[in-house]
């Protein structure tokens, strides 16, 4: 279907104040409409297609007739109406119809001022929303556009100027994600006990990509596009509420917490990117390190040990504390990163753990790392493997040999002012 | 971004809610900081006590004078703020038209700036550097 932000408005830029009031609690309330009818309809697809159809008359009603008091009230109403039409047409007449039925009449006189949701249902049915969404049947990038949009509310435009793809991209992956999931017959549940360790790894593996492509934009021309990595902050703070008890949600939150501190010294005027070791830390934002802290001493409270992600923050903690690079505890970091290397071992793993050996134990003891990484074929293709050997040998003055590693990184290096600072060193600069 | 909104109450919200069970005020607020705190928007809140258990320090004469405050003349008082990261000011607008507050109250809602609101330190140094050398040319003119 149409995308109802598209059939509203050519530019955001030109949307009314009206649009962008309902723009703002769509982004508010959306995930909990598009739950609620797939609770009544029992058909995910179908809930998201009728919120959307519901959204659009709101694009078209609201501009004359106002912002109804309660939105999400109005949006659930007219949706549910479009289902029973929709089944009418049908000529389907079943208990789910006419309970909606009943349901809606009862609506009319109920509270203007009630949330359109179950209050003991509703945080159940915006997890299954998640899992649905993040669903192992979906490519990675079909996981992507579900969860910013179902989850996070946001518009296929918007979902596509962040990644940089055309929007009809975006709204053919949620088409082609909806009917995937139809195909695979995928319940709207959340993941019984057994599987949801694996479950719940996907979902948070989801956050962490939608984080990093704006932390560190894989491609293009800016370095970062941190709206995105915020919006992977609030999901997972939305997450850490929904399911207090599993360590890695409040693990992946403080990790993200913590990189994004740094987030303001990332760039220097110019728009370049400043090196850890560069940064001026007083622009590190100081509220976000104590709240990273924050939601790893949760994740440790609940005393089920640190995964991943988990150890991962500890790792960014380490940074965060230290009052400049020298200073920072380079042996713990070497250490964490050997336990991140046995719980889950990867050669990136390894290419990190190598950076903090230089620094706790000398460059030399780092190369050997590095050339066991190169020896074993892995990351042949990633730009940091020859960047990282340059550095080293640049320190044990093999000025001739480290040119020619950073000429072989900028060549593998998909963004343009990460190659640009990369020729520059393969230059002698 | 982040938003402080900022409540504030003349004295006809104080009158109003004084007719309303403190209980209902304290479920309506408690709502309120539920659903933004599972939106994954709220960064901080407090509430603020009676206006009478407060001070002023007036800055107006060379010694910072401490007063029991101008509060007779005052009309509207602020008596709590949250904190809200949000991606726009029509998110923080749309948060700040949810609360539950009653005639006479008003949010005054303002962006909370960041460390990308002050130039780089380095750019400081040089711009100093830049006003120095422009000083010492004037002085030899």
């Amino acid at each position: 279907m149409a995308d109802p932000w598209d059939v509203a408005t050519a530019r955001p830029d030109d949307r009314s104040a009206v649009e962008r009031a309902v723009a703002a609690a769509w982004r508010i309330d959306s995930a909990r409409i598009i739950a609620t009818l797939a609770r009544t309809t029992g058909d995910f697809g179908l809930a998201e297609d009728l919120a959307q159809d519901a959204l659009l008359d709101a694009l078209r009603q609201w501009p004359g007739d106002g912002v109804p008091r309660n939105p999400a009230a109005w949006l659930t109403a007219v949706a549910k109406r479009k289902a029973i039409d929709g089944w009418r047409r049908q000529q389907r007449r079943d208990d789910r119809m006419a309970e909606i039925a009943v349901e809606l009449e009862r609506a009319g006189e109920g509270a203007a001022d009630a949330p359109p949701w179950d209050p003991e249902a509703i945080d159940d049915d915006v997890l299954r929303l998640v899992f649905i969404a993040c669903h192992p049947v979906l490519s990675r990038e079909a996981r992507i556009a579900m969860t910013l949009r179902v989850v996070g509310g946001l518009s296929s435009e918007q979902i596509a100027h962040a990644f940089l793809v055309p929007t009809a991209t975006v709204q053919q992956r949620i088409v082609r994600a909806k009917k995937t999931l139809k195909a695979a017959n995928v319940p709207f549940e959340v993941p019984p006990y057994v599987e949801l360790t694996d479950r719940l790894g996907s979902v948070l593996g989801v956050l962490y990509l939608i984080f990093n492509e704006g932390h560190a934009a894989s491609s293009g021309s800016d370095w970062m596009r941190p709206e995105l990595g915020l919006e992977a902050i609030r999901l997972s703070r939305v997450l850490a509420a929904l399911l207090p008890r599993e360590p890695e949600v409040h693990g992946l939150l403080a990790l993200m917490e913590l990189t994004a501190a740094r987030f303001p010294a990332r760039v220097d005027a110019q728009g370049d990117p400043v090196l850890l070791a560069d940064q001026d830390r007083r622009r590190w934002d100081r509220g976000r390190i104590q709240r990273g802290q924050h939601a790893l001493t949760r994740a440790d409270a609940i005393g089920r040990g640190r995964g991943p992600y988990g150890i991962q923050a500890a790792i960014a903690q380490c940074h965060a504390i230290a009052a400049d690079f020298e200073d920072t505890d380079w042996d713990r970091i070497v250490m964490l990163y050997e336990t991140l290397g046995r719980v889950a071992p990867s050669p990136i793993v390894q290419l990190n753990r190598a950076a903090a050996v230089t620094m706790a134990s000398g460059p030399a003891a780092a190369l050997e790392l590095i050339d066991e990484i190169a020896a074993s074929g892995a990351l042949s293709s990633y730009h940091l493997l020859p960047a990282t050997r340059g550095e080293l040998l640049l320190r044990l003055g093999r000025t001739q040999e480290a040119r020619v590693e950073f000429a072989a990184a900028a060549a593998l290096s998909t963004n343009d002012r990460e190659r640009a600072l990369l020729e520059a060193k393969a230059a002698g600069d | 971004m982040k938003y402080m909104l900022i409540m504030r109450a003349t004295d006809e919200a104080v009158e109003a809610s004084q007719e309303v069970p403190f209980e209902q005020i304290i479920e309506a607020m408690g709502k309120y900081n539920e659903s933004m705190m599972k939106a994954g928007v709220l960064l901080a809140g407090e509430g603020l006590s009676d206006a009478s258990e407060g001070f002023v320090v007036d800055f107006s004469t060379d010694e910072a004078l401490v007063t029991d405050g101008p509060y007779g003349e005052t009309k509207e008082l602020f008596n709590g703020f949250w904190i809200l990261e949000v991606a726009s000011r029509d998110e923080a607008a749309e948060w700040a038209k949810r609360a539950p507050l009653g005639r006479g109250s008003f949010l005054e809602v303002r962006r909370v700036t960041g460390p990308e609101d002050f130039p780089a330190d380095n750019e400081w140094i040089e711009k100093e550097a830049g006003w120095r050398e422009e000083q010492a040319q004037r002085g030899q003119d």
